[in-house]
């Protein structure tokens, strides 16, 4: 128990100060927006009915999504900067974070403003007026202060909002405290899910009080407790990001989709890096679409992908070839981008669908085609991608399958559900170490109808040339073989740390060339 | 108009919607005199009022504040050199005594020492106690005071013109008429002149040197209270004048029974 909390807490300077940069900035910006926007609209009931209309739909778009819809949006808005300035800015992580978060926050500002404003007695707006105020003396010397705590009760609100949404921003590669929550979900550490949990909720309290400070001193009009609260804040910002200025820059970026084994890999390859004598950090957590842009655009340096996922992504192809074709072809279609495949690594993490080996031996079921009659009484479960991806077509289309049910899940309650027979069959991965825990049978495929998976270490177009890095990683090429994959991914989805399995991956593949030398 | 004429209102018209609220009024307001303008309810007093400081503006006709057509005065300057007590006071609530009071000279940029002296005096003049009341906020007052504390600040700014949209209504007998002998004796030392809304009739009668009755967006009388209470020729305005009239009699028939 104490050796995941160490490491949690050796994670919080970089996790936290990512996270308190991304919320301030979207809150800020939140609120330079929606305070002049609330003010306007105070005075205009079509301009209002309009702005909370749209406000209300943004909320109703889960975090998530309107996180995630940033990305391609900022990358679009980037490649057309690139083509007319001929610079461009990164469309990852921080700043489609910020825009997500900021339009987040704009509701409960712009409505508690408005109805702060509209709240106020008309007979006090008269004498504002009586006394000889100007309309915008009367906002500032009369209105504004009595709509007061109304507008605070607003910014309150937002700012938990954003600092509890911020935790969703990690799979578009802003590191976050949601780092934790997306690691240890995958990686069955919840020590992690809770420690991120509970520093993001401390975070949000600590601001929360301190605003709540600042709004008791402009209401009572005790100025030291709005001065204690504004430095309060001040301090709470500036403690949480100073570490994480004096994290040291890296050289070299490291990739990382959100599911164990490609922590492990990206640990590994960073821990290679670091013996080579190059200063490496890894940034994980990233969606498999954003992930392969991300690598194109020059924004992380180096991942693992698998063959299957460029081909049908990528690449757009339904066909299915041999490996060694695959993998020929991708290299030169990813070739015209710069991007270089230093190589396979070794074994396949193939999508394959498995269930308990008892019921499959019950049913009779060794291949996807003995699961043609029996389909209809059966139901599948797959990760969030599996039922969109082109493979599940081919699957259909090839066995002509279909299921009663069909349910999407987290990978890891995935093995769970079927091991407690909750579903009948998965789509889960060859190369997970779960397939052998729950002691799961994987189905064969005798039509191929699954394009190989084949682990590929690529690079992105600015490292393609770069010798010292691409020499570095050139020995994991062939190094791994499935088996010892798999009882590394075992190693990190049973509480061992993905640095801790990789370490020891990292053993075995010296023990093995060892062996074969 | 004559040269003197403080205020000048001539056949002004207010309509909103459909609804004519004032119909051809014309009324002149001398330089330190008190009128007061009594009617009931939905008359059109208070509308009347706001057209003098331009809270609202006239839908035809001409509104003169010493010699100039509001029209084209600058609103807010007009406003700051006119005192208005508000009905049911409209103190700012999250303003202490001070600054309410402070309020019109501060807009006008008078500089602090000048301002202060100003919340000293007025505090003063109005009869409420410097240490007690200065730096307490509207809700730490009673009826009597915070309509003490609009008083002083409609008079902030040294303003010539008052105007006032009954101010004493919503307060006990006794106060009343403490406020109302207390503005008089203001209203004669400081040379103001006053016009103030009232519906009670007693209080114009005791106030006023002259008074207009407004009914149904008209002024259906305007005299001193001498001349109105001797006047028969109005109904409306009999009927107003009888309830005076009959308290003052028992009043003095109860005084003048021997014990």
């Amino acid at each position: 128990m104490n050796r995941p909390f160490g490491e949690a807490l050796a994670r919080l300077p970089a996790y936290l100060g990512g996270h308190v940069a991304v919320s301030v900035a979207a809150l800020l910006l939140g609120l330079a927006i929606s305070l002049p926007l609330a003010l306007l609209a105070t005075r205009r009931p079509a301009l209002r009915g309009a702005l909370l209309g749209f406000a209300s739909i943004v909320q109703t778009i889960p975090s998530l999504a309107l996180l995630a819809l940033f990305y391609p949006l900022l990358l679009g808005l980037a490649a057309l900067c690139e083509r007319m300035f001929g610079a461009s800015f990164s469309a990852l992580g921080f700043l489609p974070s910020v825009l997500a978060l900021t339009l987040y926050s704009m509701l409960p500002v712009l409505r508690n403003t408005v109805t702060g404003l509209l709240g106020i007695d008309p007979a006090i707006h008269e004498a504002a007026q009586g006394v000889g105020m100007t309309r915008r003396q009367s906002l500032f010397m009369v209105e504004l202060p009595l709509a007061m705590p109304v507008i605070m009760a607003g910014i309150r609100t937002a700012a938990i909002w954003v600092i509890g949404a911020a935790t969703l921003s990690t799979p578009i590669g802003q590191t976050s405290l949601g780092n934790y929550i997306f690691t240890g979900l995958q990686t069955q550490n919840w020590v992690f899910v809770l420690f991120g949990c509970v520093a993001a909720a401390v975070f949000a309290l600590l601001v929360d009080q301190l605003l709540a400070l600042v709004e008791s001193g402009l209401t009572h009009r005790k100025r030291g407790r709005v001065i204690t609260g504004i430095v309060g804040l001040l301090l709470v910002v500036v403690a949480a990001l100073a570490p994480s200025l004096s994290v040291a820059r890296t050289t070299y970026t490291i990739g990382a989709k959100p599911f164990a084994e490609q922590y492990v890999l990206a640990a590994l390859i960073e821990q290679r890096l670091r013996n080579a004598g190059l200063s490496a950090s890894v940034r994980e957590g990233l969606g498999s679409a954003v992930i392969f842009n991300a690598l194109r655009a020059g924004e992380i340096d180096a991942y693992v992908d698998y063959s299957g996922t460029i081909w049908t992504n990528q690449m757009q192809r339904n066909d299915v070839k041999p490996r060694d074709e695959v993998l020929a072809e991708m290299s030169t279609w990813l070739a015209r981008d710069g991007i270089k495949l230093v190589g396979g690594l070794g074994f396949e993490n193939a999508y394959a669908l498995a269930m308990p080996r008892a019921k499959a031996e019950r049913l009779g079921v060794k291949s996807i085609a003995d699961l043609v009659g029996r389909a209809p009484n059966l139901s599948i479960a797959g990760d969030y991608e599996f039922f969109g991806r082109p493979e599940w077509t081919a699957i259909k289309s090839a066995y002509g399958v279909n299921f009663r049910e069909q349910r999407q899940m987290q990978p890891e309650f995935m093995y769970q559900a079927v091991a407690r027979g909750e579903v009948d069959v998965i789509a889960g991965y060859t190369s997970d170490g779960r397939i052998a825990q729950h002691n799961l049978v994987v189905l064969e495929d005798p039509k191929h109808a699954i394009p190989p998976y084949d682990a590929v270490l690529l690079v992105a177009p600015q490292r393609a040339n770069d010798a010292a890095f691409v020499s570095a990683l050139q020995p994991l090429v062939d190094a791994i073989d499935v088996g010892m994959m798999r009882a590394a991914n075992q190693r990190a989805s049973g509480g061992a740390s993905p640095t801790e399995a990789a370490r020891d991956l990292s053993a075995e593949i010296s023990r093995k060339s060892g062996r074969a030398r | 108009m004559t040269a003197q004429s403080a205020i000048s209102l001539q056949s002004v018209a207010k309509t909103y919607g459909d609804g004519r609220v004032l119909d051809g009024v014309s009324l002149q307001v001398k330089a330190r005199e008190f009128l007061a303008i009594v009617g009931p309810s939905g008359s059109g007093k208070t509308t009347l009022l706001r057209l003098i400081n331009r809270l609202s503006e006239p839908t035809s006709g001409v509104v003169q504040v010493e010699g100039e057509d509001v029209q084209t005065t600058d609103a807010v300057n007009l406003r700051r050199r006119i005192g208005y007590v508000f009905q049911g006071v409209g103190l700012f609530p999250h303003m202490t005594v001070a600054e309410n009071i402070a309020i019109t000279p501060r807009l006008l940029g008078w500089d602090a020492a000048r301002i202060a002296a100003r919340i000293d005096e007025l505090i003063d003049l109005v009869r409420l106690d410097r240490g007690k009341h200065r730096e307490r906020f509207p809700a730490q007052l009673s009826g009597g005071e915070r309509q003490r504390v609009g008083v002083a600040r409609a008079l902030g700014a040294e303003p010539r013109i008052v105007l006032m949209d009954e101010p004493f209504g919503a307060l006990d007998p006794l106060t009343r008429d403490a406020l109302g002998d207390d503005y008089r004796r203001l209203h004669d030392e400081l040379g103001l002149t006053t016009v103030m809304i009232t519906h009670d009739m007693l209080e114009a009668v005791l106030l006023a040197d002259r008074i207009a009755v407004i009914h149904g967006g008209r002024i259906v009388a305007d005299g001193t209270p001498q001349a109105l209470l001797h006047d028969g020729r109005d109904d409306y305005v009999r009927e107003l004048m009888a309830t005076p009239r009959r308290q003052a009699e028992r009043l003095r028939n109860l005084m003048e029974r021997p014990r």
